[in-house]
């Protein structure tokens, strides 16, 4: 019996479509658009102008503050403008944008190869800082900052989250099929910061050829083991994938390394492998295009700031017959519905999920009241109770959603509302609430809207 | 002796120990209250809005009285209800005018285009952040009406996908521009009836694109103004309420016609 969480759910998984999809690399011809805030933290300041040109890899734009990522440029080519375009978060956000000539020149230092034995745990984490590395399975931490606990040594377990919980999404699969020794090699790169951790790589029952190929992988190295855990939704969230492997429960407000652990998606263990030993920034992804809309669902290497119009067209474009009447950059659980899709890869974009049936409509349509089956209390894996939760926001009362249900250590993974068969928004009402309570905080705690006079 | 002399001797002895107990305990715990608080609390419009901040009137009066508050911290009781309590406190009210709510936005379903289909809860702080841009413009009204649920005097509508407020039954509090996530209404003097019914600060091009109603930031208010009350910053036009003589003048020549006239009643 493999290990899971506790609660969770299991929606269908819809991976076949795009599971046994090989890698494809596919180059982007038009322009390429960098949004400067693609990470946590302060937006990156842009280090060119208008009308400069630009190689693959150079620095187009710095981190700003410690909690901030540099971006790097993925093509080469001429500066065509710093403006407001929209972005995937469907807003206009401040990017570059730049003109692709399609030749990809490289910067001269791009590729070399460095022996790790060379750099010290500084010049590593310069490395990876330098990359522009943020965590690649959707939150968009900056690694660097991750990778600099304040007590390097009390790191017990370095994961590797391969855990691919979400329905639709396969690149992490294909990259753990694919790139298994080049993973366990970042692996070995990250572990070297912590001298007394374990590596654990975290793949759920649903993908027996990564299992297979990262055993194989890591067979002979010490201290690396493969943790196989039963397929369910949100083991691949970090809280989850923190207590799968110690058996620590964290609060949201508490980092991981408080328990001791540093948890990385597959692809941004990858990223610091080609980062610190071959010295190439983070200029390229593989985003899973899938969905019952798309003619041939893929596994794209594509370079960062790619038009999501173009990927869909390298995937076959949209079936015929269908429409597509909904467009999700990330999975059905937790990605965000893009009203167009004339926007730019990100470094966290895993994958695109387009679909020719909004069932989202149709939960909408069938909504009635809370019938207390307390189902969604058995599904949250935060053990909350996500009824009570969201009747309180419903009355506005954001102190009891706080104090007394706990509502902050709400991860928003949307299980309860999945499994509410009463089809009621709850995890759309806990973002309200947080929002709320977020913006409470914020401010001063000053009674009066005016000035004493 | 019989049984009604027992019965009323002993109440009698009770009586007078609880009476004399209760005089002396009311005598020793006294808390003097400021007689000052209920006659402020009478010139309160007594609406319990919360719009000044505090739990209600009652915790408003208190406030105003231990000086916490100001005299003219009512937003709704406006300048006749801080000089009374300036009367009261003793002190000069130098109350602002009364405000009403202003929407700055024209962009209703037949000047702007839907951009996505926005499904959940029925509300613009929700709609806001679940990242779906419903409306071609970035900046507008998002006509779910957060505004119309929290006004305490049924004044804000939602009319063609626009906030509209009604003039006459504002009471000024301010809560529908608290509500408002796109933070497009704004409290403008009673007396200024010209005012931007727009708030998207792209360029012409980018704006008409968006909507047929929108600022373009011509400037041609600003060369009409006699007064240097108009000016336009960041492509989109203010008005100066303080230099405002309202004349019409700008309202008149505006290609866009997004400068309201309020004389006219909204």
């Amino acid at each position: 019996m493999s290990r899971t969480i506790k609660g969770g759910i299991h929606p269908p998984e819809h991976k076949e479509l795009s599971e046994n999809a090989s890698p494809r690399v596919y180059e982007a011809e038009g322009e390429l658009i960098y949004p400067l805030s693609q990470h946590i933290g302060r937006p990156a300041k842009p280090v060119v102008k208008k009308g400069d040109h630009v190689l693959v890899g150079q620095k187009i734009a710095d981190a700003d503050g410690f909690v901030s990522a540099c971006i790097c440029s993925s093509c080469s080519g001429i500066v065509k403008a710093v403006e407001k375009r929209r972005t995937n978060a469907g807003t206009y956000g401040e990017c570059i944008v730049i003109d692709n000539d399609g030749q990809f020149t490289e910067a001269p230092d791009y590729g070399r190869e460095v022996s790790c034995d060379d750099l010290t745990n500084e010049e590593i984490i310069g490395k990876i800082r330098d990359a522009g590395i943020i965590g690649m399975g959707g939150a968009g931490f900056p690694t660097a900052v991750k990778l600099m606990p304040k007590d390097p040594g009390a790191i017990r377990h370095v994961i590797v989250n391969g855990a691919e919980c979400e329905p639709y999404i396969t690149c992490d699969d294909q990259l753990m099929r694919t790139r298994a020794a080049d993973i366990v090699e970042g692996l070995q790169i990250v572990m070297r910061l912590f001298p007394h951790a374990e590596g654990v790589i975290l793949i759920e029952d649903n993908k027996p050829e990564a299992i297979a190929a990262m055993t194989a992988a890591a067979a002979g190295q010490e201290h690396v083991r493969v943790v196989v855990a039963r397929t369910k939704y949100p083991q691949g969230g970090e809280k989850s994938v923190i207590s799968l492997v110690t058996g620590i429960y964290t609060k949201v407000s508490e980092l991981p390394a408080e328990a001791g652990c540093i948890v990385d998606n597959v692809a941004t263990i990858l990223a610091i492998r080609n980062a610190v030993r071959f010295s190439k920034p983070l200029v390229r992804r593989m985003v899973t295009v899938t969905g019952d809309a798309v003619k041939t669902p893929s596994n794209l290497i594509v370079r960062i700031g790619t038009n999501a119009e173009e990927l869909v067209a390298a995937a076959g474009g949209i079936r015929e017959g269908v429409t597509l009447e909904k467009a999700l950059f990330g999975g059905p659980m937790m990605g965000v519905a893009v009203a167009d899709l004339s926007v730019p890869i990100q470094k966290g974009s895993n994958a695109l999920t387009l679909l020719a049936h909004d069932e989202a409509m149709d939960a909408q349509r069938e909504m009635t009241a809370c019938i207390r089956c307390g189902r969604c209390a058995r599904v949250c894996p935060m053990g909350l109770v996500p009824e009570m939760m969201a009747e309180a926001v419903e009355r506005k009362d954001y102190e009891s959603y706080e104090k007394k249900f706990y509502g902050l250590e709400c991860i928003q993974c949307g299980s309860c509302t999945f499994i509410c068969p009463a089809k009621r928004p709850l995890t759309q009402l806990f973002k309200i609430a947080k929002a709320e309570i977020m913006a409470k905080a914020a401010k001063k705690p000053v009674p009066s809207g005016k000035e004493d006079k | 002796m019989s049984g009604i002399m027992i019965a009323t001797v002993v109440l009698a002895v009770i009586g007078i120990v609880v009476g004399v107990s209760l005089v002396s305990v009311g005598r020793k715990f006294h808390v003097d209250t400021d007689p000052r608080v209920t006659e402020i609390r009478d010139c309160l419009p007594g609406n319990n809005c919360g719009a000044c901040g505090y739990a209600g009137c009652d915790a408003m009066a208190e406030a105003i009285a231990a000086g916490k508050a100001p005299v003219s911290g009512c937003p709704v009781g406006g300048a006749p209800a801080a000089e009374q309590i300036g009367k009261i406190m003793g002190v000069d009210a130098d109350a602002e005018e009364r405000k009403i709510a202003f929407v700055r936005c024209k962009g209703s379903c037949d000047v702007t285009k839907e951009r996505g289909e926005y499904v959940g809860i029925h509300d613009c702080r929700a709609a806001v952040l679940s990242g779906i841009s419903i409306w071609e413009c970035d900046y507008g009204c998002v006509g779910f009406g957060s505004c119309v649920s929290v006004c305490p005097a049924d004044a804000i509508h939602v009319e063609n996908g626009v906030a509209i407020v009604d003039r006459k039954k504002c009471i000024g509090c301010g809560l529908c521009a608290k509500a408002c996530p796109k933070h497009l209404i704004e409290l403008i003097p009673e007396s200024r009836t010209q005012a931007v019914r727009c708030s998207n600060h792209d360029k012409g091009r980018a704006v008409r694109n968006v909507c047929n109603a929108g600022c373009i930031g011509c400037g041609l208010c600003v060369r009409q103004c006699a007064y240097d009350a108009i000016h336009v910053d960041g492509n989109l036009a203010h008005i100066d309420y303080a230099k405002c003589e309202l004349c019409g003048k700008c309202d008149d020549k505006c290609p866009a016609h997004i400068i309201a006239d309020l004389r006219e009643g909204n």
